[in-house]
Formats: structure tokens, sequence, C-alpha cells
């Protein structure tokens, strides 16, 4: 828009005169994408084999071959339109495979690692008088699920009911700030809200009170806010001709809220306590100030310290002992738990979204 | 009607789960129950220097193994975290790399009324390559801060080649490796470096490594992983971990020595301890410009820190036999055998022995 | 919205109900007990970092005062996380397309359950991964960056040799931010009212026109939140910045050498546990500061969101 001449409104995006006469346009055949596909990969092997075989610049040729190519035959034949779509759905298809390149990589990487020691010990015995080889992770496991069981507890209904009032209720000053603070939230490092369930349990309770529940407290300072935005942004989502409707029929609002509201936005509020839980159940720094490690058992959250699977996992791996192999396998074997259970976890949420949430897509 | 029974199903397998998994009795190693009544019993907390870590595992599983009702838990926090809940009285005894001093020195003897300080662990610090072909090199003080601090850029520089006659030195960039963390590794090895090579190590002793621009990796495996991945780089790290990794010998006076735990161990015999500090207070000047033949002068020493008296006597008790096997001649070599530390000698063992039955005697 | 038309609706009838005042009030508590915990979080900070704002700059770690600890500090996380976004945002958006609107349907819903295992993975194991995996990776192409780039500031090299650079910890970022952020958009993508959908597609509209016209404006705000929501997450990162960064200090923006500023939370991880006196007010005072940096990334989020409320809503 430099010079007003070139200001003249753009030609109309439609094809060339000659063809907008016909009703039925050319198109490809079926077949033509695999073929492309084919074609292209044809090319970036021979291109590749001849630069030095690599396989990331082969598998990028390829992705971008098929994707000009398809646009150039398929505009050809085709026209502008239906070219940009195909090109599209090209580049979509592969953004969706490029990030599964990482999930795989990992996946690999920790399961290769942690299959060492993935054995009824490991999942049977703690750390109790194990000096080297040997041992298992036990504590650390019972221990995680009672710190982030606990963390849960507090912070699902807290934060649920939070994102309730913001989107039912909240009108003003108050639910803007609690808006702005919980954002805000989301910055709080890690380890500041492990000092900070630290400092507050030795304000209430005295020195050196160093357990499971202050782990769990300062896993619930981090949980919170992500559950009351992921919620709001699900609730928020629920049409208000479903809120309407049943406020006809006479019903209050509470039961709206329970009945109608969080049933239908359930699948996505599971989504986001489930990516809430995932975010805090490999937490380390945190854990280890505010609820410590040990080597031993221990089942009371109120009452001594209690190992956790990511502290355990990280101090397998960053003070290892002589030789150091043992112990690098315990905290490949953690990580990979870790994972597991958060799968788990995962699976848990997918089936209760299947499960309890209204049918309203077909 | 279907909706509530799989609720109910759902419900009942949640149940199920977690019952099985807060009911299950306990790890299968744990299982000894109340043993046979001898020994001692209680629960003790430490926490402190990372550094100690693994010679702590080695300690309290052999410790624990004779007393099946103790439980002794130590939470690598760090040294700083360590010193200040030990001050606070939030643990029973603490670990740290850095003697306590100034403030800290007269709260903890507040909260202690006779603060009891040891050295416990001493480790060797390796100062290691990986270089194609190159196993062993000797280093003067001078060159080895000149290298770190980026000064002599290249393997074959005079300075190297002089000191190394007969070794096949390659043209490889210099690629010094340091600590990202805040370490008591770096604190001792900047501390050598400044003592023992005034005039080519600028910078100020400090845990925090001072030279920018480098390759920087977190904790003693990060260093080892960074030294191991690229080539032409020197890093220093825990002798234990050095594996397989070239070794620098060290020069001190004429020689040039090698770590080894003995040579490491001879250090503490030629320290001066600090005065004024308390009767049970053993910190250490470390003579890192010493030219003491066989003595090898980069080593971290990290202390354990208890109190004369504690609130409750069966907590001092407890205390003073863990730090009583902690400095016995089988706790050290427990620790040697799986941290890789160099056990203490029997003279010094001798000197400390007032001080660890101190622990507690107050009542 | 509407809710306005509720409270006119109920207000008629004028007959307030116990068991909805109580609720009202569960949930206001609730809102309110978020703020009390925040206020106790801001007041511990505060009071803890107070020191270091009072003390002589000689006692701040670098002896440079405060201002010149932090500093390089925020621009290392402000760097580190908009790389990670700008790797992740878009193409957030595209996966997000891809399991809405063109994977078959019957594996939408599979696929989405994989990409959010991308979120399961705990921060520590992208570290060790980051560290073990990816940076050995990106030594070929950073090499050559650095040959043939090298002229543009951000790949000027030298190259590192172990591949821990800015470089890698954005890409690492990004990887763990990208869930969060699909996460987000793939639901309100989903939301769609399938109305405006058969309405494009029946003027004859391609997908991806159909895309433009009724999915993008409809969900288009859920990007932006999606992406505050990813950023907060990067910002705040600790351990696997911590384990792949090799943060040696300095500020450049060169993404490819082995010396890169670090960032606020790896710097406190990194720092906190051997640390002591100022040095620990010090690292806080740096926590403080990151919680400004998440304020003011959230209110320019919101500012832009308010603008375009018009947009969302339902039919």
């Amino acid at each position: 828009m430099s010079t007003p001449t070139k200001s003249r409104p753009a030609p109309p995006e439609t094809d060339p005169p000659g063809d907008s006469t016909r009703l039925v346009r050319g198109s490809l055949p079926r077949r033509a994408s695999w073929g492309a596909l084919g074609a292209a990969t044809l090319v970036a092997a021979v291109v590749a084999a001849l630069t030095g075989f690599s396989v990331t610049l082969f598998v990028l040729l390829v992705v971008v071959l098929y994707t000009a190519g398809m646009y150039v035959w398929s505009r050809s034949a085709e026209g502008r339109r239906k070219a940009a779509d195909r090109a599209f759905t090209s580049v979509v298809t592969s953004a969706f495979l490029i990030a599964l390149t990482p999930l795989i990589s990992v996946v690999i990487t920790v399961i290769s690692r942690g299959a060492e020691r993935f054995d009824g010990k490991f999942f049977s015995y703690s750390m109790r008088g194990v000096v080297g080889d040997g041992g298992g992770a036990y504590h650390a496991i019972t221990g995680t699920l009672i710190t982030s069981g606990l963390a849960t507890l507090m912070s699902v209904p807290i934060g649920l009911a939070t994102a309730v009032y913001l989107v039912e209720y909240g009108r003003g000053r108050l639910a803007k700030s609690i808006t702005f603070f919980v954002d805000v939230m989301t910055g709080i490092p890690s380890i500041v809200a492990g000092l900070f369930a630290y400092a507050l349990f030795t304000l209430v309770f005295g020195a050196g009170t160093i357990n499971g529940f202050a782990g769990a407290v300062a896993l619930s300072v981090l949980m919170i806010p992500i559950v009351v935005r992921s919620s709001e942004e699900m609730i928020k989502l629920v049409p208000d001709d479903l809120r309407e409707a049943a406020f006809a029929l006479g019903t209050p609002k509470w039961k709206v809220i329970l009945r109608v509201v969080l049933p239908t936005a359930v699948a996505g509020i599971s989504t986001g306590v489930t990516l809430a839980i995932a975010r805090v159940v490999g937490e380390t720094a945190p854990l280890l100030i505010a609820t410590g490690t040990t080597a031993s058992t221990n089942f009371n959250p109120f009452s001594g310290q209690m190992a956790t699977l990511s502290v355990f996992s990280y101090y397998e791996y960053a003070s290892p002992g002589v030789p150091p192999e043992p112990y690098l396998a315990r905290a490949w074997t953690a990580a990979l738990t870790l994972m597991l259970i958060v799968m788990v976890l995962n699976l848990v949420a997918r089936s209760i979204s299947l499960f309890f949430a209204p049918k309203t897509r077909s | 009607m279907q909706r509530s029974i799989v609720r109910r199903v759902v419900a009942g397998a949640a149940v199920t789960t977690l019952t099985l998994v807060l009911g299950a009795c306990g790890a299968a190693n744990e299982e000894s129950g109340s043993g046979d009544g001898s020994g001692l019993s209680g629960t003790i907390d430490g926490a402190g220097a990372s550094s100690q870590e693994a010679a702590q595992q080695a300690w309290r599983a052999a410790f624990s193994e004779k007393n099946p009702d103790l439980t002794i838990n130590y939470s690598p926090i760090g040294s700083g975290g360590g010193r200040e809940r030990f001050v606070s009285g939030a643990s029973d005894f603490g670990g740290t790399d850095a003697a306590l001093e100034g403030d800290e020195l007269s709260k903890a003897k507040e909260r202690c009324g006779d603060l009891v300080e040891l050295p416990v662990y001493v480790s060797p610090v390796a100062v290691s390559f990986n270089l194609e072909g190159v196993e062993k090199l000797n280093l003067r003080p001078a060159t080895i801060a000149k290298i770190f601090n980026q000064q002599i850029t290249e393997w074959n520089a005079p300075e190297i080649a002089e000191a190394n006659p007969g070794v096949d030195l390659p043209d490889t960039p210099i690629t010094p490796v340091n600590r990202s963390d805040e370490s008591g590794t770096t604190e001792n090895f900047t501390d050598y470096l400044s003592t023992a090579a005034p005039n080519a190590w600028p910078h100020e002793v400090s845990g925090d490594w001072p030279v920018p621009g480098g390759e920087a990796a977190k904790g003693t495996s990060g260093v080892k992983s960074a030294i191991d991945a690229g080539q032409g780089t020197i890093g220093y790290l825990d002798a234990s971990q050095a594996g397989d990794l070239g070794q620098v010998a060290v020069g001190v006076g004429d020689e040039f020595v090698s770590y080894s735990p003995e040579a490491a161990a001879k250090v503490l015999e030629v320290s001066e301890r600090k005065k004024d500090q308390g009767e049970h207070v053993f910190a250490y000047d470390l003579a890192r410009d010493t030219t003491e033949s066989g003595t090898y002068p980069i080593v971290l020493v990290s202390y354990g820190m208890a109190c004369g008296n504690y609130e409750d006597a069966e907590t001092g008790e407890l205390v003073r036999s863990y730090f009583e096997y902690i400095l016995s001649e089988e706790g050290q070599r427990k620790a040697a055998d799986s941290a890789g530390s160099a056990p203490i000698s029997q003279a010094l063992r001798e000197e400390l022995r007032p001080a660890v039955e101190a622990i507690g005697a107050n009542g | 919205m509407s809710s306005i038309g509720q409270d006119a609706v109920q207000g008629r009838r004028a007959r307030k109900r116990p068991a909805d005042q109580a609720f009202r009030g569960i949930t206001t508590g609730a809102g309110v007990l978020i703020l009390v915990v925040l206020a106790g979080v801001a007041a511990f900070l505060l009071i803890e970092a107070w020191p270091a704002f009072v003390a002589p700059a000689e006692e701040i770690p670098g002896e440079g005062g405060l201002v010149l600890y932090i500093w390089p500090l925020v621009f290392g996380t402000l760097l580190a996380a908009a790389l990670a976004l700008v790797l992740a945002a878009p193409l957030a958006v595209l996966i997000a397309l891809f399991i809405t609107h063109y994977a078959p349907r019957r594996l939408a819903q599979l696929l989405g359950y994989v990409i959010d295992l991308l979120a399961a993975v705990p921060s520590i194991i992208y570290g060790l991964w980051g560290f073990t995996v990816l940076a050995p990776a990106t030594l070929t192409p950073t090499g050559w960056l650095a040959e043939n780039l090298g002229f543009i500031p951000l790949f000027a090299g030298p190259a590192s040799t172990t591949g821990r650079t800015m470089f890698t910890t954005a890409l690492v970022l990004a990887v763990m931010i990208l869930p969060i952020i699909t996460a987000v958009i793939r639901e309100a993508f989903l939301q769609t009212p399938k109305l405006y959908e058969e309405a494009a597609l029946a003027l004859g509209a391609t997908r991806l026109e159909m895309i433009r016209t009724a999915v993008l404006p409809f969900g288009g705000s859920s990007i932006l939140s999606g992406s505050m929501l990813g950023l907060g997450r990067a910002l705040g990162e600790t351990m696997a910045v911590a384990i792949v960064l090799s943060a040696s200090g300095g500020i450049t923006f060169n993404l490819i050498s082995s010396g890169n500023p670090a960032t606020i939370a790896a710097n406190i991880a990194l720092e906190f546990p051997e640390s002591s006196g100022v040095a620990i007010d010090a690292l806080i005072a740096s926590g403080l500061v990151l919680f400004a940096i998440t304020l003011v990334v959230n209110m320019i989020a919101r500012a832009v969101i308010n603008r375009r409320t018009d947009f969302s809503g339902a039919s």
C-alpha cells in the first residue's frame, strides 16, 4: 500500500474466466496423494543419498516436495482454492507428525534405559539399608501417590469452585482481581512454592515440620491456577442455550451448574485436571524442600519425611555413588514409573469424560 | 439407570485401588519388624550438602542394619539449606561443604550450647579431560588457572607441552567445563586456584563459577557427561565419578601428584585448624599451596554438624552413636567404597574423638 | 452476556433459594481463598527478598548490584520462553486443526490423547532427554548454521561442542508447552458450532476456507489464552532448563554457543541449594521479578482477549 496506484482492489480470488462457465471442474485422480507421496519419497531418497544420508534432511525433503508438488499439480488441474486446501492438509498432517517425533524419542529413551531395573524388586523394595545395587522405589511410589493425591484433593475442589464462581457468578472487582491473580499464580516458580510451604509449616507447626502434607500444599499452589484456568475456559464454552433451557424449566441455579454446566464441560475439565496433575507429579524442587526424602516407607503424610519418585529419580541421578551405574538405572526406572503413572491417570481422565459426558457431539 | 451402575463400578474400582495401595504392608525389605529388640530405636533427621549424599546413604544403610528400629533421614538440600535448618533447630544434624561462620556460627552455638563440627567427608576433586590419544597430563597450578580462565585456548600451547615432554598434543581448541549450579566443589576448586596460582587467577573464591562463556553443566553428573560429549573438554569433578576420563596430575612443589585417597587425606594433616571457633569445632584452613610431597591439594572437605545438648536426650544419644559410626574406621571405609571419598587418618580420628563424645552429653 | 438476563429472570421471581445462596458462597469462598494464598506467597517473597533490595551492591553475587545481577536472567528467561512460544504456537494450532478437522473421526480422540501424553512427561525427564538425546542431535545443524549463516547474530557461533545451547533449550521448552497450548485450542475448536461449519461447507467452501471463516474466528481467543498458558509454563520451567542449558552468564542473542544467559527459574534451582545470606535474598528477589514478568504477560493477554470478546460466545 505504499503507492496509491497499488491500492486498487486485488483481483477476485476466482479462477480464470474460462473456467467459471464449467459447472464440474477437473479433479485429481483418487490415488493422487499417494502417488505424489511416493514420488516425493523417491526424489528425496535420491537427493539424500547424493548428499550423504541424513534422516532429518530426508523427512524434510519428503514433506516439502510433497506439499509443493501437490499444490502445483492441483492448481493446474483443480484451481487455486483446491490447491491451497490440499497444501494446507499436507502442512497440518506433517505438523502433527513432527509433534510425534519428540514424544516417540522420549518414550524410547526412557523405556530403553528404564527397562533394566523395571522388575518386581523395584516395586516391592524400598531403599532402606540398600547401598549400590538392588533396592527399589516402593517408598517413593507410595509417596508420590500420597502427595499428588492430596494435592489433587485440595486443588480440584478449590480450583473448580473458583472457575464456577468466575464464569457463573463473578462480576465486579472481586472477580476481576481473582482472574488476574490466578494468572499471576501461574508464574510462581516451583521452588518458590516449596519455600512458601516450608515457611508456612515452620510458622504454624514449629521448626522442622517437613512432611508429605507440606509437599501437597506446595503442589496445590502450583496446581490450583492451572485447574482454574482450564476449567474456566471449558465452562465458558458451555452454550448458554443449555443454561437458559434449564432455567426455563424452573431449575435453581446451583442445580443448573451441577447438573447441566459441569457435566457438559466434564471432558475438558478432566483433561485440564489431568494436565495439572501431570504438571505437578514430576515436580522435584518444592518436594525436596517441603517433603524431604527418606529411604524408608512412610504412609503418614502428616508426620515425617516422605520420598517421592521425582525426588528419588533426581537424586539417584544427581549424586550417584560408586559405581554410578545401579544409581542411574534406578533413576531412569523411577522416571519410567512416573511416566506410566501419569499415563494411567490420563486414561482414567479419558474414561471419566467418556462415561459421564453427555453426548453433545455426534 | 445405566449411568448409575457405571458410576458405582468406577467408584468401587477407585476405592479398591486406593485400599490396595495404602493398605499394602510396607516394602518387602522392611518387614523385619522390631528385630531382636537390641540396638537403638527412633528417628533422626539430617539435611545438608548434597556432596555427602552417597556417603550418607552408605552410612545409614550400614548403621540401620545394626539397629533395625532406627531410621535416619538425610535430605540433600544443599549446604546453605542444611546450615539454616540446623541453626534453626529444624534438623537434628547437618552437613555442609563450608564451615559455619559469623552470624550462623553464633546462632548455632546459641542453639546447641556446645557446637560440634567435624570433617566427616573428604572428597578429592579431579581435573579431568577428554582428548583423543592422551590419557594423563601434568599441569602446574598456573597452567590450570589459565586454562579455566580461557587464556590458554589450545591443547598444544607451549605451557602445556613444556610440562608434558613426549606427549603428542593436538591443536584442538580447549573447552573448559564448569558447574552451572552453585557448589562446594566449585568453591574448593576456585579456592585452590586463587591460593596456588594467585597471579594467574584474578577471580574471587566463590561457589558460583566466576568466568563467563565456558561450557556450564549441572551437577557432577552433568559435568561428567559434558566432558564425555565434547572433544578437547576439560573440567573439575568429584574424583569418584571421573571414571575413565583423562586425569591431570597436579603440580605440587616440584613434582606432579595424581589424586589418590591417601594423597587427598594428607591435606587435612598439613592444614591448620581454625582457631577460637569453639572447643569442639574442627574447621580447617586448607593448605592448597602446600609443597609437601605426595599431597593432592584439590579436595572438598565436608563437615557434619551436631549439638552438645538436645531437647530430647534420646535424640542426642542417637546422633552421637551415628557420628561415632561415621568417623569409625568402618564408617570411613564404607564411604570410600560407595562414595569414593578419602578416609580420614587414624591420627585425626583420635583428635576428633572427644568432640564426638561431647554430642548430646549436656543432656 | 446472558447472565444479566438470568439475573433479571431470577430477580423477577424474587425467591432467593438458600441452596443457591450457599452454593454461591462456597464458590466465592474458593476464589477468596486463592487470593489469600497468593497474598501469603507474595508477602513471603517480599519479606524474604527485602534484604537484597537494601543490601549494598558489593554484597550481591557478582558485586554489581541487584539490577546487574537480575537483568541477564530476565533476558535469558524472555529469550528462551519467546523462542519456545514462536516454535510451539503455530504448530499447536495446526495440530489442533488436524485432530479436530482432519484426522479420521474415530482416531481423533486417540490422537488427542497421544498429544496429551507429551504433557504427561515430567520435566526432569525432558531435561535428561534433552541432555542425552536432543543436544547431540543439534550438533550438525548448529555447526552448519555457524559456518554458513554466521553473519546473522543469532548464529554467530562458535557452535557449542556439546549442543547444550539456547536453541536446544527452546526446542525442549517448545515440546513441553506444545500439549498445553494444543489442549486448550483443541477443546475450543471442538466447540465450534456445527451449524457454522456446515453452512460454510454448504456455500461451497473448501475445508481450508471453512476453517478460516468458521473455526478460527470462533476459537481465535483460545489460541491466545492457550499460548499464554504455555508461555507461563515456559517462563517458570525449572528443571529441564537447569539440566539442558549451558548457563554460563552474559547477555547474548547467539543461540548456538556454549555461553548462554540463564533463566530466572533455572538460576534459582541451580544456585539456591548451596547459597546463603544475601545471595538467597537476591535469588528470591529474582523470583519476584519472574512473578512481575508473568503478571505483565498476563495483563497484555487479558487486554487482547477482552478486546475480542465480541467474537466468542455462543450462537
